[in-house]
Order: C-alpha cells, then sequence, then structure tokens
C-alpha cells in the first residue's frame, strides 16, 4: 500500500485545526478567552476541501476511498463546520474556561463524519462513526444554563448511543459471519435475498439500524427532540445537521447492495414513509422551535430515503444533493434562533412574535428557511425535493411519492406558522441588535439558499458525479 | 370603428415588429423587471417615494409589454419563444413562450400593476415598503405563471405566487386576517401537491418537462385517469369551483384592495387556464371522460354562487360569491368542447379580471370613507357621489352582462357554445345569468337610492381614483362593443386546442390497440373505454408482479421513453449507468 497524504489533504487540515484547539485547551485559560480567528481557520479549511474535490484513490488496504461522493460530503462538512463554528463563536452559550474544549469536541467530531464519508469498509465505518459520536456525547451536555436538562439530554444520547452502537455491531457480526467479508463492494456481489440468507439480511439490517439512529429516522428519532431540547442552541445546530450527512453518505455506499422490489429496500421505502408522516404529523403541535425542526428532521430524514430507495445514479445524486441543501436550510435556521436567543434560552413559537420589526433581516431569512424546509419554491428545498421525487417515481415507487407530496401539505402548516408569528405577531420585546458582518453571512445564507432554487445546475453536476461514485 | 381599430392596430404592428424580429426577450424583461425593481425597491426610502418607485415601474412594465402588440395573429403556435438550457441533468429548461390562450392574461396582469399601486396609495398605511414589495413579486410571478412552457418553471410560479398573497392578505388584512390568510394557503397548497406528483410522472413517462413537446405526446387512458385528477384538483381549488370555493370569500372579504383585485383578477384564472392549457391538451381522454362532472360542477357553481350572492350583507363578500359564479361560466364553457364556448370563456377570464377587479377597487374607495363593507352603511350614493356611482353602474352591468359591456360578450358566447353542445344544458345555465342580475341590480339599487346614512359628508371621486378606474371603464366598453380584434387574437390557438383535443383523444385507443398486437397477453387489462374498477386492481397486481425496473426497461427499449435508457438500474454494480 503507498499512503498518498495528496488524498488525506482535507483531514490533515482539520487533524490540524483539532491539534490547535487541544493545545489552547490545555494551555493558559487566557489563551482560550479570544477565538474570534476559529471560523476564518474553518474557512480555510472550506477551501483546502474544495480543491481537493478532484482527488481519486484508495488508502489503507482499499478500506478508505476518496472518490467524488466522499469529496462532495467532505465539502458538505467541512462547510456546515465553518457555520457551525461561526454560529458557535459567540461566547454566552458555555462558560468560558470550556470554550477551546467545546471547539475541540466540535472539530473532532467533524473529523469523524469526515472519515465516514470515505469509508468503504464496515469497520473503518464503525470506527469513523464512533469517533464521530463520542466527541457528541461530551458536547451536549456543555450548556451555561438548564444544567439538569442538558445533563438529561446528554445521558439520553450515550445510553440510547450506546445500545444502537452494540446492535450495530452484532449486526456487523452477522454479516462477517455470513460472508466473511467487510468490503461493501465485495458484499455487494453477494444475495441479500432473505429466502438464501436470513442472516446476513438481519445482520445488515441490525447495522443499519446505527445508521438511522444518527439520521433520526421513524422508529429511532425518540432521543432527537429531547437532545435538541436539552442542548444548547449552538449544539444543537450542529448535532441536528452534519451528523446526518455522515449517515446519509454511508446509506449512500450501502444503496449499491440495494435493489429495488428487495426485502430490505421495502423495508426502507416503508420507513421512509412513515418517518415523514410521523414527523411531520407531531411537529404540528410542538410549541418549543428546537423541537419543531427536531420533528422536522425526522420527516427530511424519510425524504432523504427517497432517493437511496431508487438506488439510481440519479437518486443518489438527488440524495447527495438534498442532504446539501437540508444541511443550509437547517443551519441557517438555527443560526436565526442563535441570534433571537441571546441569552442561550430555549426559544418557543412566541418568542418569534413580531420578528419582522425587532429586525427585519432575520425575519427575512427565516422565511426564506421555513419556505426551503417546506420544499417551496422558489428555494433549494423545491429543487432538491424534485428531484427525489423524480428518481424515485422512475424506479416505481409512485406510492412513496404521492405520500411526499401529501406530507408537504402538513408540513405547510407548522412551518407557516413560524412565518406567521414573525411577521403578522405584534412585537412584545425590544429589537435585536445584530452586528454588520452577522447580517452579511445570514444574507449570504438565504441567497445561496435562493439561488440554489434557482439554478440548481452547476451544484447538482457535482452531486450527479458523487453519485455516480465509483467503487474499488 | 372596429375596421378603424384594426387599422390603428396593424400601423403599431408595424411599429414593434422591429423589435419582434431584433429577438428582444420581451418575456424575460417582463419576468425579470419586477423582481430587479422589487430589490431596488430595498433602497428607496420615504413612503411617498416607495409608491411613486412602484408605480413609474409598472409603467415602464406597461412599455416593455409594448412589443407584445407585434403579436402575430394568424399564429396558433407559442410566439416570443425563449428556449435556454436550465438544469441539464433533469432536461429542465428556461422556456418562454406566449399563445392566443395566454397573450390577453399577460396583458390583464402588467396592466394592473400601476393600477393596484394607485387603488393603495391612501389605503395601505402601515409597512408600505414590505406591500409594494409584495406587489412587485406577485407581478413577476404572476407574468411567469402565463409565459412559462416548461412544467417545473410553471410549477416554480405557481407555488412562488403563493407567499406574496400569502403576506398581502395576512399582514395587511381585515380583522380575521390570520384565519383567512392560512386558509387561502393551506387550500391552495394542499391541492396542488399532487399537480407535483403529476408532473413528476408526465416527466418520467416522457423524459421532458417542455409543454410544447408533452402535448404532442400520447398516454394511455388510465395515466391520464389519474393525471387529470391530480391537476383536476389543483386547478379546481384555485378557480376555485364549488365544493372548494370556501377559501375564496374568507381571503377576499380579509384581503386589502389590492390583494383583492389580484386575486379576482389573475389568480382565480390561474385555475381555468391551467385547464386549458394541461388537461385538455395533455389528458384529452380523460377529459371527456370528466366532462359531465365538470359541468355538473360548473352548473352547480353558477347557481349556488348566485344564490348565495343573493343574501349576502358584506359588499366583497356579494362580489366574491359572484366570482363563483362568473369562473362557473368559464369552465361550462371549456368542457363543452365547442370554439365558441372556449373562446367565451377565455373572454369571461379576461372580463371577469377586468369587471371584478374595477368593482373589488371601487368596495376599497367606497370602504376608504365608510370604513364599512356593509350595504347597508353605504346606501344612497347616487346624488352625492355620482361619479362613483356612475362606474359602479357600468362594472356592475358588464357582470351582469348587460350587452354593450364585455361581459355580454363573453357570456352570449359562451351560452351560444353550451347550446350548440347541448340544448337543455343551456336551458340549465340560464337561471345563473338571470341570477347575476339580480344580485348586482339588488346591490346597484342600494348602493345608488338607499336611504343614506351618512353619505352627504362623503366626497366624490378624486383624480386618483379616476384615473386607475378609468383604463377599466374604457376596456368594458372597447370589449363590449369591438371585441373583434380580442376574439382574433385567441381564435386560432383556441381552434388549434380543440383540433388537437379532438383528434387526440381518440389517439389513446389506437395507442393501445397496437399495444394489443405487440401484448397479446395484457389484452384483458387495457381495454380502455370502460374503466371498472376490478380492471384497475388487475393492472396493479400485474405491475407489481412485474419488477418496475423491468417494465422501464422494456418501454426504454421500445423507444417509447428514449431518457429512462440511462435511468435504469444497471444489474452490474461496480460500473454504474451512465448519465443521459
Amino acid at each position: 500500500m503507498i499512503f498518498r497524504p495528496d488524498l488525506f489533504v482535507p483531514e490533515l487540515f482539520q487533524i490540524g485545526i483539532i491539534a490547535t484547539l487541544f493545545i489552547l485547551a490545555v494551555g493558559k485559560p487566557s489563551w482560550s478567552r479570544n477565538l474570534i480567528w476559529l471560523p476564518w481557520l474553518a474557512v480555510v479549511g472550506v477551501v483546502v476541501t474544495a480543491f481537493s474535490l478532484g482527488s481519486n484513490g484508495t488508502l489503507f488496504y482499499g478500506a478508505y476511498s476518496v472518490d467524488a461522493l466522499s469529496q462532495f460530503f467532505k465539502l458538505a462538512i467541512s462547510i456546515g463546520f465553518a457555520i457551525a463554528v461561526y454560529n458557535a463563536v459567540d461566547p454566552s452559550h458555555v462558560e468560558e474556561e470550556k470554550r477551546a474544549d467545546y471547539f475541540l469536541f466540535l472539530a473532532i467530531s467533524a473529523f469523524g463524519l469526515m472519515l465516514l464519508s470515505s469509508g468503504v469498509e464496515l469497520i473503518t465505518i464503525y470506527l469513523a462513526l464512533e469517533i464521530s459520536s463520542y466527541s457528541l456525547y461530551a458536547l451536549i451536555p456543555l450548556r451555561n444554563r438548564d444544567k439538569q436538562q442538558s445533563a438529561e439530554a446528554g445521558i439520553k444520547y450515550i445510553i440510547f448511543g450506546a445500545v444502537v452502537t452494540a446492535v450495530a455491531m452484532y449486526g456487523l457480526s452477522y454479516i462477517m459471519a455470513a460472508y466473511h467479508t467487510t468490503y461493501i463492494f465485495e458484499l455487494a456481489h453477494v444475495s441479500w435475498s432473505l429466502d438464501h440468507y436470513p442472516m446476513a439480511v438481519l445482520g445488515l439490517t441490525l447495522f443499519l439500524c446505527a445508521l438511522f439512529y444518527k439520521l433520526a429516522l421513524f422508529p429511532f428519532h425518540f432521543w432527537c427532540p429531547d437532545v435538541y431540547q436539552g442542548a444548547s442552541n449552538e449544539t444543537a445546530a450542529f448535532v441536528a445537521t452534519l451528523p446526518k450527512l455522515g449517515a446519509v453518505v454511508v446509506l449512500i455506499r450501502f444503496a449499491t447492495l440495494l435493489e429495488p422490489g428487495m426485502h430490505v429496500t421495502t423495508i426502507l421505502a416503508v420507513l421512509a414513509a412513515v418517518s415523514m408522516t410521523f414527523g411531520n404529523l407531531v411537529a404540528l403541535v410542538q410549541k418549543d422551535l428546537k423541537r419543531l425542526l427536531a420533528y422536522s428532521s425526522v420527516a427530511h430524514a424519510g425524504y432523504v430515503l427517497l432517493g437511496i430507495v431508487a438506488g439510481t445514479p440519479e437518486g443518489l445524486a438527488a440524495a447527495s444533493f438534498y442532504s446539501l441543501v437540508y444541511l443550509l436550510m437547517n443551519l441557517t435556521c438555527f443560526w436565526v434562533i442563535c441570534r433571537m436567543s441571546t441569552d442561550g434560552r430555549n426559544l418557543v413559537l412566541n418568542d418569534l412574535n413580531g420578528l419582522y420589526s425587532r429586525s427585519p433581516i432575520l425575519a427575512f431569512i427565516l422565511a426564506v428557511c421555513a419556505f426551503a424546509l417546506v420544499g417551496l419554491p422558489p428555494t433549494a428545498g423545491f429543487m432538491g425535493k424534485l428531484f427525489l421525487l423524480n428518481s424515485a417515481w422512475a424506479q416505481g415507487y409512485e406510492w412513496l411519492v404521492v405520500v411526499a407530496v401529501l406530507n408537504t401539505a402538513i408540513a405547510i402548516y407548522y412551518y407557516l406558522n413560524m412565518v406567521r408569528h414573525a411577521y403578522t405577531m405584534e412585537p412584545k420585546e425590544e429589537p435585536i441588535q445584530i452586528s454588520g458582518p452577522t447580517m452579511v453571512w445570514g444574507g449570504i445564507f438565504a441567497a445561496s439558499l435562493l439561488l440554489l432554487g434557482t439554478v440548481p445546475g452547476p451544484v447538482f453536476k457535482f452531486a450527479q458525479t458523487a453519485g455516480q461514485f465509483f467503487m474499488p | 370603428m372596429a375596421d378603424f381599430l384594426f387599422m390603428v392596430w396593424s400601423k403599431i404592428q408595424a411599429e414593434f415588429s422591429i423589435m419582434h424580429t431584433s429577438t428582444f426577450p420581451v418575456l424575460s424583461a417582463l419576468l425579470f423587471f419586477p423582481l430587479i425593481a422589487s430589490a431596488v425597491l430595498f433602497f428607496v426610502r420615504g413612503e411617498k417615494n416607495i409608491r411613486t418607485f412602484t408605480l413609474v415601474v409598472g409603467i415602464i412594465q406597461l412599455g416593455l409589454a409594448l412589443p407584445l402588440l407585434s403579436f402575430d395573429l394568424n399564429h396558433a403556435g407559442f410566439q416570443f419563444v425563449e428556449l435556454k438550457s436550465w438544469v441539464p441533468a433533469w432536461n429542465m429548461q428556461y422556456y418562454l413562450g406566449v399563445d392566443g390562450i395566454s397573450i390577453l392574461m399577460v396583458l390583464l396582469t402588467v396592466l394592473l400593476l400601476p393600477l393596484c399601486v394607485l387603488c393603495s396609495w391612501s389605503y395601505i398605511g402601515t409597512r408600505v415598503k414590505e406591500f409594494h414589495f409584495c406587489l412587485l413579486l406577485m407581478t413577476s410571478a404572476c407574468v411567469g405563471i402565463f409565459v412559462a412552457l416548461d412544467f417545473v418553471l410553471f410549477y416554480i410560479f405557481w407555488e412562488a405566487m403563493l407567499i406574496p398573497m400569502y403576506l398581502l392578505i395576512a399582514v395587511w388584512g381585515g380583522p380575521e386576517k390570520r384565519y383567512a390568510s392560512i386558509k387561502f394557503f393551506l387550500y391552495t397548497l394542499a391541492g396542488s401537491t399532487l399537480f407535483l406528483a403529476a408532473i413528476v410522472a408526465f416527466f418520467i413517462h416522457t423524459g421532458t418537462f417542455s409543454i410544447p413537446d408533452l402535448m404532442a405526446g400520447t398516454y394511455s387512458f388510465r395515466f391520464q385517469f389519474w393525471a387529470f385528477i391530480a391537476m383536476a384538483l389543483a386547478f379546481a381549488i384555485k378557480v376555485p369551483m364549488f365544493p372548494f370555493h370556501t377559501w375564496l370569500p374568507a381571503a377576499h372579504v380579509e384581503a386589502p384592495t389590492a390583494g383583492s383585485v389580484l386575486l379576482a383578477s389573475i389568480l382565480l384564472k390561474m385555475g381555468t387556464y391551467g385547464f386549458l392549457r394541461f388537461c385538455l391538451p395533455l389528458t384529452p381522454s380523460a377529459s371527456e371522460y370528466f366532462a359531465p362532472l365538470m359541468i355538473t360542477i360548473s352548473i352547480v357553481s353558477i347557481i349556488y354562487g348566485g344564490f348565495v350572492a343573493l343574501g349576502q350583507q358584506d359588499m366583497k363578500k356579494l362580489i366574491a360569491y359572484s366570482s363563483v359564479a362568473h369562473m362557473g361560466f368559464v369552465t361550462l364553457g371549456i368542457f363543452v368542447f365547442t370554439v365558441r364556448g372556449v373562446e367565451g370563456a377565455l373572454m369571461q377570464m379576461v372580463n371577469h379580471g377586468i369587471t371584478t377587479g374595477a368593482l373589488f377597487m371601487l368596495v376599497g374607495a367606497i370602504y376608504e370613507r365608510s370604513h364599512s363593507r356593509e350595504i347597508k352603511d353605504n346606501m344612497g350614493l347616487g346624488k352625492y357621489l355620482p361619479a362613483y356611482m356612475g362606474f359602479f353602474g357600468l362594472f356592475a352591468l358588464a357582470s351582469l352582462g348587460f350587452p354593450g359591456t364585455n361581459g355580454f360578450v363573453s357570456e352570449a358566447l359562451v351560452l351560444i357554445g353550451v347550446f350548440s353542445s347541448n340544448y337543455w344544458l343551456g336551458a340549465l345555465a340560464i337561471p345563473g345569468v338571470m341570477l347575476a342580475a339580480a344580485y348586482m341590480l339588488r346591490l346597484g339599487l342600494k348602493l345608488a337610492w338607499g336611504q343614506p346614512t351618512s353619505a352627504r359628508t362623503w366626497s366624490d371621486l378624486n383624480m386618483r381614483e379616476w384615473t386607475y378606474l378609468a383604463p377599466l371603464a374604457v376596456l368594458v366598453i372597447y370589449l363590449g362593443l369591438g371585441p373583434g380584434l380580442a376574439l382574433k387574437t385567441i381564435n386560432p390557438s383556441i381552434e388549434k386546442l380543440l383540433h388537437d383535443f379532438e383528434t387526440r383523444k381518440g389517439q389513446v385507443v389506437a395507442v393501445e390497440q397496437t399495444n394489443h398486437a405487440l401484448q397479446p397477453v395484457e389484452q384483458e387489462e387495457r381495454r380502455p373505454s370502460v374503466f371498472a374498477e376490478h380492471e384497475e386492481r388487475a393492472v396493479k397486481s400485474e405491475k407489481a408482479q412485474q419488477s418496475p425496473v423491468k417494465l422501464l426497461e422494456a418501454s426504454a427499449v421500445q423507444g417509447k421513453w428514449p431518457y429512462l435508457a440511462g435511468l435504469e438500474k444497471k444489474s452490474g454494480i461496480m460500473t454504474r449507468g451512465e448519465l443521459p
């Protein structure tokens, strides 16, 4: 094996960020007082990742594949990391002496997700999954206020996470026992029919559970609202978005195993339908904004699966594109919430009242996010959804498409409710002061959502090459 | 008179033919100019400046629409076509064009922007910038709906239009605005979700989103059946047809004047435009199959709307219910499938847009004086506000279809079309015309000669109000006395529409008969004319047994859906399929 460091540049850069933060964390407390440069470092990371977009090759005895798919997701993860760091750099939500540690854990989690997007071997995937999860276990209880609640959220996340990981490990052992290999490309050639090899199918299903847990897909979504609510707004922004990308990319790798009509695929399709319907229905009655977004993310997990059950290059490209869009619209939505919650408390719907006069730009950004989350044109959410619907229908999942479009009609109510509170209710509180750069960046996020909705072509082209990834 | 106008027309055409040939992107200009203006509006300060700015934008927009006057009257196809690649991966195109069916609606939309600015000049006092921002976005989206020739592009405008309209009602509306705006949004969005599924189905079936290409395709009856249901539901809610109309009175009553005008004049027409543009050309057999149902609903809408309007005390509600009745005439005209009927329907779309828009403006004008929309608070205007009452009388007469006004032309054409198709059907629609006279004359009578409450202190129409009412009044009389030009504009496209409809509604049978020859096994399931439930089940079970991929592969091989040749999943996983 030849180790080619050039394939590994984005990860190396991330390791650099981690090392810097580690030194700050163990050094004098005064070192970590001012971390305002950190978002810029993360932006450099985005640029570095963007330059390695065309890399191709394998590392570590074929267990680590650098291809269009992995690079697309690495870019998305580094963008998400940069936004999440920028979002969290405001010091109010975590004690000063813990700030370097906080970002250290964020960076490690993002690093784990980067590894995850390149993993093409089950044990590598498993390890990467654990790297990204363990740092999150530490992150969630780090909160300035509502200590009890955040500790509860942390414990819930750890316990459920540990159980699901154990289940996945158990499933992995079944797969290994059945086929004596852990490389996905070798597993792609074997039979996954329940009649031929029930043990392998059971193993695969159990292994997928770990991914569903990350993705917060229907029967594995229960941690989601409590954890979001307990964690600080800034942490929730990270937890709600980036780990989902990691889960999606692995599911896309697994999609090579799936064929329409297979038992596992059918299960996935049913889970997708149930997940979106359940998530949307429960979100209707939520008052807490983070709980609302948590249930909305359950619904969105269902939408992404549309592309994965289709399994065609188009479907996988659509799923990749949609997860990028999901990342952007959710992070932007959380970004607005974090700006509004200046003291780090949880917001309820009524806190949005009269946002149009308290801060017109935040209200506008929130409206763009809300309509993007519904999937209304001309936002990126619509385009992403349209691509998913196309690919699912092409593979004969007409019923799933109908369920998905009907879900839009359910979802519109609670998203529109956010806009309604922001635009038609009268304000009770003082105007929100936001700085110039914050305004500019918020505007850029909203504009990117509109731009991806009107000219999705160029970005979708990247997603398309990602969807055509070539297994070694 | 008509000859003279025609001469003027040809003069104007000669003037603008230069612009026509020099490939000036008229439609893109109409589409993007309000958008750019709305971005500029962010930097305009001062309420008066904002109003003036938007008014000027509206007038420039009218100027930009002038090249449309060089529309070729003898050409039935799409004109001013603009075609660019948009998202090649999914074969989506930036495809614009107008034909006889859409051009009048585009012109009406463009005309309404400055009038809406004028009628909101003193009516809207709060959040003026946002209001005009919404108006500009509305104009852009409405133009987009009528000029889009790509299915996705159309859907984008169709849905995007909801957002500014929602805000218009929810922010500047009356006391019940929250309820009305949410109801409006939920109703229309819920209706159009299945429409999206139909669009996706058309794409997977043919591999294109281009509407002219789709019009050339043939589809099995089963496909048409479901596609028609999905599309017609969206359109019927927008129109609104009888059981789906409840959002309309709520939205109309609560909306500000400009919102009501846009709702009545343009929004409702989108539904009927959808029937003409999509249902008839894309699903001809299903349209014919469902025609009795649609006609029944139309007649119920006419009669029901008329009776309910008769009992209203609120002026806006009365006009809203009269809209239900008038739009019933449009759908009735469309689904009798005669040239006169469809011509009448299209004229009625334009005329209803003019007269009802004007009536809503008048209600808004009197509301600014009396702060009430109840009839009893606004009586006895004939003596104190003669100019107001004059305009009101004219538009009310036009609304009930009085000879000499535009309403007469369109209703007469619809009735001619209906009578020529079925005598009894025509007889059923006649009471609707009488009801229109009854409720409109009742309203006019009370407004003009009722016991005045406080009318004596109100001033008559001012200059601004004259300015926005006069163009509509001129159009009422012009289209009433000389509808020749308008009819000449729409006629070729309608002839073509109905010709295609007549030839293509039989084609499905031909196609399926060849299918029988190819696949004798499926003969039982594919019988087209009778659509019984057990057959549906049989088709479904047969499909479930056969893998959907196989079905698609087979069709792709037959060359029916060339696009899908690249979409099918390769059996070997190592090499992924090439993208088309």
